[in-house]
């Protein structure tokens, strides 16, 4: 039989893991956004491949 | 972990999120937070405000994971001070392993996100201020000499030449001045703190200069190095980060800064006993708005064209 009740520990860890999820969601967003800022900016060059060829 | 714990008393000191950003000493994150702002608005380039987020962000991270590193290192310290005392750590709510492991991979993780987000130099700085706050100050002045504060002021000072270096990539004069007025402010803001704190760092040992020169000797160093930071602080109005906003606000904090310094120099021991050292704790808390309006001041004239006088 698995237990159900709900402790005030479960509460805590439920907390501190949601946290952990939206830090790292928010961390993605970041990095996206970041990312989609270098590449429109001016001074970013895509790599020419046929120059390497 | 298992639900066998629910069973376990013990198991209800388990840590919350709030703790571990508590051994992130969210305070101090705040003030790097905003002189790297500053510091990054002062310089003559512009820059993205999505490069100028994250970059601020992991600096604060970077300053994160120092607390939390200093907190490991020092648990035994905080455990005996009075001020300390209810840090995670010595609280019992999370363990200095966690805080060591947090704190590395929080140093690494800001100092490679700073190295992408803006440039190589910045997220050098970054990497030498959290090894200077860690290995020169909490690892080695700090429990050998007096000077512990004075030296390892300077890595509270480095942030506004982060900010600076994640705008433009390079090097000036301008942020070593906001660096130098952290630097010189530090140890004042510290002292008065050591003399109200009484013998809290005597009982842990740690030799700060209340414990080896007596607290005499401590407001006469207070006194000393106020003046020093009053000439550098009005001096620094006549420089490229100055301006009229700036000197107006230098004048009216100085006056009041060494006011209370001298104030401090002026009293003894038996005198601070008997208000509750007003004056001491009324000096500490003018140094955080000191600090606060002299950079806020900076950030106004940072963005007003300076066309009068010397500042044309």
């Amino acid at each position: 039989m698995s237990i159900r009740a709900e402790h005030e520990l479960h509460q805590r860890r439920k907390g501190r893991n949601v946290g952990v999820g939206l830090m790292l969601g928010a961390f993605v967003v970041l990095v996206l956004a970041l990312t989609f800022v270098k590449i429109t900016s001016g001074d970013f060059e895509m790599p020419r491949i046929e120059e390497q060829q | 972990m298992t639900d066998v714990s629910f069973q376990n008393p013990v198991q209800t000191d388990e840590a919350s999120l709030g703790d571990y950003f508590a051994l992130m000493k969210p305070r101090v994150m705040q003030l790097v937070v905003f002189t790297a702002l500053v510091g990054l608005l002062a310089a003559p380039v512009n820059v993205h405000p999505v490069i100028a987020f994250a970059s601020i962000l992991f600096v604060a991270i970077g300053a994160g994971a120092s607390g939390a590193l200093n907190m490991w290192w020092d648990a035994d310290i905080d455990q005996v001070m009075k001020r300390t005392a209810k840090r995670p750590i010595p609280a019992g709510k999370v363990t200095s392993e966690e805080a060591k492991i947090l704190g590395f991979a929080l140093s690494g993780m800001s100092v490679m996100m700073l190295a992408l987000s803006a440039n190589f130099l910045a997220a050098g700085l970054l990497a030498f201020t959290i090894f200077f706050y860690i290995v020169i100050y909490s690892m080695w002045l700090k429990r050998s000499t007096p000077q512990n504060i004075v030296i390892g002021g300077a890595a509270g000072a480095f942030p506004p030449v982060i900010g600076w270096v994640i705008a433009t990539g390079s090097m000036a004069i301008e942020p070593w001045l906001m660096f130098a007025l952290i630097f010189m402010w530090t140890p004042p803001h510290f002292w008065a703190l050591a003399l109200f704190m009484k013998a809290d760092y005597h009982n842990a040992g740690v030799p700060m200069l209340t414990v080896t020169h007596g607290r005499k000797s401590t407001r006469t160093h207070i006194l000393v190095y106020t003046v020093l930071l009053v000439a550098l602080a009005v001096g620094t109005a006549f420089t490229a980060i100055g301006g009229p906003v700036y000197l107006a606000t230098a004048l009216v904090l100085n006056a009041m800064f060494l006011k209370g310094a001298y104030d401090i120099w002026r009293r003894d021991e038996a005198q601070s006993e008997v208000d509750g050292y007003k004056v001491e704790k009324s000096f500490f808390k003018l140094s955080l708005w000191y600090l606060f309006l002299h950079f806020g001041a900076i950030l106004v004239e940072a963005f007003l064209p300076a066309t009068w006088g010397i500042w044309s």
